[in-house]
């Protein structure tokens, strides 16, 4: 039913789980030293930019691009299950898309910021390690927000409405869901070992959150497609 | 409304899970008195002589050099030539093997058998004392560490011998100021293998060569931190062991001829370097004897023969041994036998409560101990021996009755008939019998074995009885808490017959007991009993349970794993397991405060997922003709998801904040305690001192301001009642009380010395006015506690019967505050009674009925229950520092948070009538509830250690200290649990807050009042006793379910890890502290639940006079 869609999925995801596999092997193949767990900051920047940069660029080449308002565009509803829209006037278009893109780079900024206080909130310490807390919330935020911006553009109430049960609207919404829950999951469950006494160099912080995070969220890039194949089916979506 | 089911059923409850607990506990916790006797140099006489002083006798050693290798296992020592590939640990102490074959005369080397628990503080109780130390040693020095019973070392000093100390620091809590000299070092970390050991030998060797002491003892840890961290059979095990090796080979060089040295392990190690338990492994350590002057009467025969011994040890049984061994060469040396030896040869008298035998090869045997200088005879040294156990067991038995009647009297005849003996034998002046030192070894022997059975085994049978108890509490608490409106229907008649089994059961098994050995073991009828008892009610439960839910429909699939990840019981599991933890047990307080929070914000998430949170959008109503039209007006939906989420900052907030009034556990190594902690008088800025001052003042008096608001607001300040009463006047008095007994005892004592006495005096009188007032608020609540206020008047325009007149808010009586919540409440069923009344009355009176307008009947059951959760927190914040007052305040706004935003979400989720499961409380905030109790536990500077508990509560108001036991004992146990009080008084407002804030007006669905608006807020309680009962029954079911499986997630970590290395300093304890928050929750449940029923008490009572004065 869904079948396109789930093939271009997979093969996104694949690309941005190849990212993720790059960019902890690349820098680790070019500079001496580089490690997971000892250069772990590094290693976090690298994966939340190859992250980042890959899945914006998949997402613009695959054209997915979140429904436009209804006021100043025109709406037309295809036959096609994915609600799209198109535009009218270029020039209107391209301002539009700026303001967009700089309302995108602002949410990022405040997701980032949302997330670390949540993380704060969650007991990491306040001020001794904020670069380390932050660099965690850059991670989740390129893993998570990112694809919402991608995905639904930068309109929180959409977000909101996402992540509700009947919130779908495409398949991609699902696929959000399911990729956004892993990660946020991942990375709570890689709080776990932090109080355990072995010792071990990923218990520092936030090396097992980000693990948590990263496995949660390359998790979520195989189970989405898999999910959404197996339960194609039952998939119903209302149109916009 | 029902109200005795619900408590019985409660009770009974109860009564289960205390039986387990008490039950686990009894098999569990070692319990032992502590004898606070020291012997005297003149206790210890020689028969048929004039009384002499023992301690001037020459002793037979002048020194002794004490070397505690911690964790030498018997294995180690051994050294096998012919083990071509030796392990790491093996044949590393060749020089012990060495001296023992070259040297039969001067040395010995013995299996040292360690007692239960084998851990280092125990053990080196057990080596100083000669007893046998458990786990709860109780005595009056439950704060500190330190040995008060009578040990050697108490007794060196007595005699003026110089101990010197260096090595473990547990000695320098053991043993504060005894030692002539001591360098302690950190033990803790057990990471660390060297510190310890490289700083005893910086100082072993001058000292030893110095003429500074007489007593040396230098405790090495190495071996046992090189054991917990890589296990026995690692290289580093090696390095370790040939150090030791080099050590004891040093100490022997330098050893003078008056000095007797003492190579020892306190316990052995299991196969992965743990130790703690029982098994033979982790109980035989070594010892090894050696003095430069002849020691043993040694034959070469002998010699080889242990020679022999030892060799065949590893291999053969225990049994066999016995069969090689010599008589007088003991194959195995119990701990406790170092006591009476060392004494009795370094001429000290045996410490009091000693239960060792002495080391009979040590000592001469009878008619050569002329040869000997100062020594005594082998029947001598029985002798005394025999007689000072004697001496503790007649002292012991009078004071604990926990050794069995039967043996205790073998034993007391054993003895009377040895000492006639031996007397008649000195007499005599005949040699004596080789007969008479076998009866009196083996009567020390048996002495001891007596005392190990009563205090130094752990008992698995009561304690799987324990858990099983348990494991039934919480199904039947699970099970009572789903069909908790079947049981309430059928007049808890379900409870009778589980309650007559029990009985049954119980008196059975005490019959049996009876008529078996005679006497009554009353935790196995109990066992019987709870056991019996539970299993009846859930078998009946099933057959009802089958039975309902065929009419419900399919209740089963709960354990299916979609359920279990649902974050309401996901948290609670996550819970569970990490009580099963030592890491997280010790990081407990954050860990409780984690899945707090993120129980917390699952709330909204899956309000939105549901589609609740927001207002349903145009689109989706346009499309829905599928969708069920909204329950809620859009604007009530935005409002009500604005307060949840408000009060979820709130909530996330004071998590947050609380988390910086925590204590640290000795175990956390970079962690500060909370400043708040500690009291103000021992802050010495001043400036700073007034900040904590006035931050804890404000936050006092926000909380009384808070609770006035709340109560006012809903209008429950206006009646005349003993309640109100108490808010009005005692709530403020309290505080100001409290304020001022801040005040004064934080001032410095030498700043106003002329104001001394008055200071003093008030720091007397205001904590026991403080005390005075709470009682008197609460009785007052108890006693009177409706608050409500009622107006009659007589309404003249009220014409014909067939307008009944409608009750409108008077504007006159009450503040306009209360004007948009204070609806005067009527209740239809009144009004009908009314008019049955005037029917009955033909009619007659129609004309002059009365309107009755009732301010506060809207939250007439969560008014006093909120009231006395403020006196009682209160009371409670007077036993703690000041600084907790904020914690306190926290523990306030967090509670309202919750309460919020359970009605928030209740309302959004529309589950108000919907049929039976009207009033039902889900799981999510009863979880929530019951791990805020235990974040506040933490938070409030509580851990679940020993040293922690704040002692200072029992003093509070009684500086001069107590006369019993009791009073103290209660108030810091308010004091330790003051959360867990708190939030078990409160759990009944988690029924009630639902209702307190319900949205009037938009509600569609009325099935559960048929009277549609007039019954409105708690009067909907009233309109359905049989619910509200059991809506009732269910949430403390819920509540202690929850509490009940922490408790018994505790106890199996106890069983499970009872070999751990952390077993006593952190699961027991923590299991200590379950339980007993367990207990105290449970009570404060069951006040909190009775102050309800009280309540309806008191309703019911007030409607009742109410109706002949309206229909007058």
């Amino acid at each position: 039913m869904w079948d396109h869609e789930i093939r271009a999925m997979a093969s996104t995801h694949a690309i941005i789980a190849a990212s993720v596999f790059m960019a902890t092997v690349v820098p680790a193949a070019l500079v001496r030293g580089f490690s997971v767990y000892g250069t772990h900051l590094p290693w976090l920047y690298a994966v939340s930019g190859a992250v980042a940069a890959v899945s914006v660029a998949a997402f613009w080449l695959l054209g997915i691009s979140p429904p436009t308002k209804k006021h100043t565009l025109g709406y037309k509803e295809f036959p096609k299950s994915r609600c799209q829209a198109f535009s009218k006037g270029s020039q209107d278009k391209l301002i539009y898309k700026l303001s967009r893109l700089f309302r995108s780079c602002v949410y990022f900024f405040l997701s980032c910021l949302f997330f670390h206080a949540v993380v704060v909130l969650y007991g990491a310490p306040l001020i001794e390690s904020a670069l380390e807390t932050f660099s965690l919330a850059v991670l989740l935020t390129s893993l998570t927000t990112l694809r919402c911006l991608c995905v639904l553009g930068p309109n929180v109430q959409a977000w909101i409405r996402v992540f509700s049960r009947h919130g779908a609207m495409s398949v991609w919404d699902t696929c959000l869901q399911i990729t956004v829950a892993c990660t946020l999951v991942g990375a709570w469950v890689g709080a776990f070992p932090i109080p355990l006494d072995w010792d071990r160099p990923w218990q520092v912080w936030p090396v097992s959150c980000s693990l948590g995070a990263t496995i949660g969220f390359l998790t979520g890039l195989v189970a989405a497609p898999a999910w959404i194949h197996y339960h194609r089916k039952q998939l119903t979506y209302k149109c916009k | 409304m029902k109200r005795l089911p619900v408590l019985w059923l409660l009770l009974w409850v109860c009564a289960l899970y205390s039986a387990g607990i008490y039950l686990f506990v009894g098999g569990f916790l070692l319990v032992r008195l502590e004898v606070n006797r020291t012997s005297t140099c003149g206790d210890v006489l020689q028969p048929g002589e004039e009384p002499a002083d023992f301690c001037r006798v020459q002793p037979r050693f002048r020194r002794a050099v004490l070397l505690i290798v911690d964790a030498l296992k018997i294995d180690f020592t051994w050294f096998d030539p012919h083990n071509a590939a030796p392990r790491p640990y093996e044949n590393k102490l060749p020089v012990l093997e060495e001296t023992v074959s070259s040297r039969p005369a001067h040395s010995r080397l013995y299996p040292f058998r360690a007692d239960p628990p084998t851990t280092t503080m125990q053990r080196i109780k057990g080596f100083t004392t000669g007893s046998l130390p458990t786990f709860v040693d109780v005595g009056n020095n439950f704060a500190s560490s330190a040995i008060l019973e009578d040990n050697l070392i108490h007794q060196f000093g007595q005699v003026g011998k110089r101990v010197v100390f260096m090595g473990d620091d547990t000695w320098e809590n053991l043993f504060p100021k005894k030692f002539h000299r001591s360098l302690p070092f950190p033990s803790f970390n057990v990471k660390d293998l060297h510190t310890v050991d490289n700083g005893i030998l910086q100082h072993l060797y001058t000292t030893m060569v110095s003429d500074d002491w007489d007593i040396l003892v230098a405790h090495f840890l190495g071996v046992d931190h090189c054991g917990h961290r890589f296990g026995p059979d690692h290289p580093a095990m090696a390095d370790k062991l040939t150090q030791m090796n080099g050590v004891i080979r040093s100490v022997m060089d330098r050893l003078q001829n008056d000095t007797l040295l003492v190579v020892m392990g306190d316990h052995g190690m299991t196969d992965t370097g743990d130790h703690g338990g029982e098994s033979q492994k982790e109980t035989d350590a070594a010892i090894f004897l050696y003095s430069p002057s002849p020691l043993f009467p040694a034959a070469p025969s002998e010699t080889q023969c242990t020679q022999h011994v030892r060799l065949q040890f590893a291999s053969t049984s225990p049994h066999e041994l016995l069969v090689i061994a010599d008589q007088s060469e003991p194959d195995v040396v119990p701990q406790t036998d170092l006591v009476p030896t060392l004494a009795l040869l370094l001429g000290v008298p045996i410490p009091y409560s000693s239960v060792g035998q002495v080391l009979l090869p040590v000592f001469p045997p009878h008619g050569q101990t002329k040869g000997a200088v100062g020594g005594l005879s082998q029947l001598e040294a029985l002798w005394i021996n025999a007689k000072q156990v004697n001496r503790f067991l007649e002292t012991y038995s009078g004071m604990a009755k926990d050794i069995p009647p039967e043996s205790l009297s073998r034993l007391k005849a054993d003895f009377s008939r040895l000492s006639s003996e031996y007397l008649a034998t000195v007499r005599r002046g005949r040699p004596p019998s080789p007969q008479l030192a076998a009866s009196l070894q083996a009567y020390l022997t048996s002495v001891r074995d007596t005392c190990r059975a009563t205090w130094a085994r752990f008992n698995p049978l009561k304690m799987a009885a324990g858990l099983a108890i348990l494991a039934f509490a919480c199904l039947t608490c699970f099970v009572l808490s789903e069909l908790s409106f079947e049981l309430i229907r059928e007049d808890g008649t379900g409870l009778r017959a589980p309650v007559a089994a029990a009985l049954m059961t119980g008196g059975c098994v005490a019959a049996g007991q009876l008529s078996a050995r005679g006497y009554v073991e009353v935790a196995w009828c109990l066992a019987a009993a709870a056991l019996s008892s539970e299993l009846l009610f859930l078998w009946r439960a099933r057959r009802s349970g089958i039975a309902g839910a065929e009419k419900i429909g399919p209740t089963s699939g709960w354990l299916t794993p979609r359920r279990l990840l649902a974050p309401p019981v996901l948290v609670p599991l996550l819970r569970c397991a990490s009580l099963l933890s030592d890491s997280y047990v010790i990081a407990e307080g954050r860990a409780v405060t984690f899945l707090v929070l993120s129980l917390a914000l699952y709330i909204p998430i899956r309000l939105n997922w549901d589609g609740l949170l927001l207002p349903p959008s145009h689109d989706s109503l346009k499309a829905a003709g599928i969708l069920p039209p909204p329950a809620l007006s859009p604007s009530t939906v935005r409002k009500e998801s604005g307060t949840l989420l408000a009060c979820l900052g709130l909530l996330v907030g004071s998590l947050y904040l609380s988390l910086s009034f925590h204590a640290c556990r000795e175990e956390q190594g970079s962690c500060q305690p909370s400043p708040f902690l500690s009291p103000l008088s021992r802050l010495q800025d001043s400036r700073l001192k007034n900040l904590h001052y006035v931050l804890s003042v404000f936050a006092l008096a926000l909380w009384t301001y808070l609770l006035r608001r709340c109560l006012r607001h809903y209008g429950n300040l206006n009646s005349a009642s003993g309640a109100v009463f108490a808010a009005r006047w005692v709530l403020l008095l309290l505080s100001v009380c409290l304020a001022l007994y801040w005040a004064v005892s934080a001032t410095p004592e030498d700043s106003f010395r002329n104001l001394a006495e008055l200071i003093a005096m008030a720091q007397l009188a205001l904590p026991r006015a403080a005390f005075c007032l709470l009682g008197l608020g609460l009785a007052l609540i108890w006693l009177d506690p409706l608050t409500v206020y009622a107006k009659t008047k007589v309404q003249a325009s009220a014409r014909g019967p067939s307008v009944p007149p409608r009750y409108r808010a008077s504007t006159a009586i009450s503040p306009q505050a209360e004007l948009h919540h204070l609806i005067p409440q009527i209740y239809q069923r009144m009004r009908r009674s009314l008019d049955d009344d005037g029917e009955l009355s033909a009619g007659s009176e129609a004309d002059g009925r009365p309107a009755v307008e009732a301010y506060g009947l809207g939250t007439v059951y969560s008014a006093p229950l909120v009231l006395f959760c403020g006196l009682l927190g209160m009371g409670l914040l007077l036993l703690h520092p000041e600084g907790m007052a904020l914690s306190f305040l926290l523990l306030l706004l967090q509670m309202g948070a919750v309460l919020h935003i359970h009605a928030s979400s209740t309302t959004l989720s529309g589950l108000h009538g919907a049929g039976s499961g009207c009033f039902n409380v889900p799981w999510t905030p009863v979880v929530l509830w019951s791990l805020a109790a235990t974040q506040f536990f933490h938070a409030t500077g509580h851990l679940p250690t020993f040293p922690s508990i704040q002692w200072g509560a029992a003093f509070v108001g009684f500086p001069e200290g107590h006369t019993g036991t009791v009073l103290p004992a209660s108030l810091v146990t308010l004091n330790t649990f003051a959360s867990h009080i708190l939030f078990s008084v409160g759990c009944p407002l988690l029924l009630f807050w639902p209702l307190v804030c319900e949205v009037r007006g938009g509600r569609p669905g009325t099935a559960c009042s048929e009277e549609g608006e007039d019954a409105v807020m708690e009067m909907r309680l009233r309109e359905n006793p049989q619910q509200f009962s059991s809506a009732l029954l269910q949430l403390s079911t819920r509540y202690l379910f929850v509490l009940g499986a922490q408790v018994f997630a505790s106890v199996c970590a106890a069983a499970i890890l009872r070999r751990h290395l952390m077993v006593w300093k952190v699961f027991a304890p923590k299991l200590m502290f379950e339980a007993s928050g367990f207990l105290v929750s449970s009570a404060s449940l069951l006040i909190g639940v009775t102050l309800v029923l009280r309540v309806d008490v008191a309703v019911g009572r007030w409607f009742k006079r109410l109706i002949p004065d309206a229909s007058r």
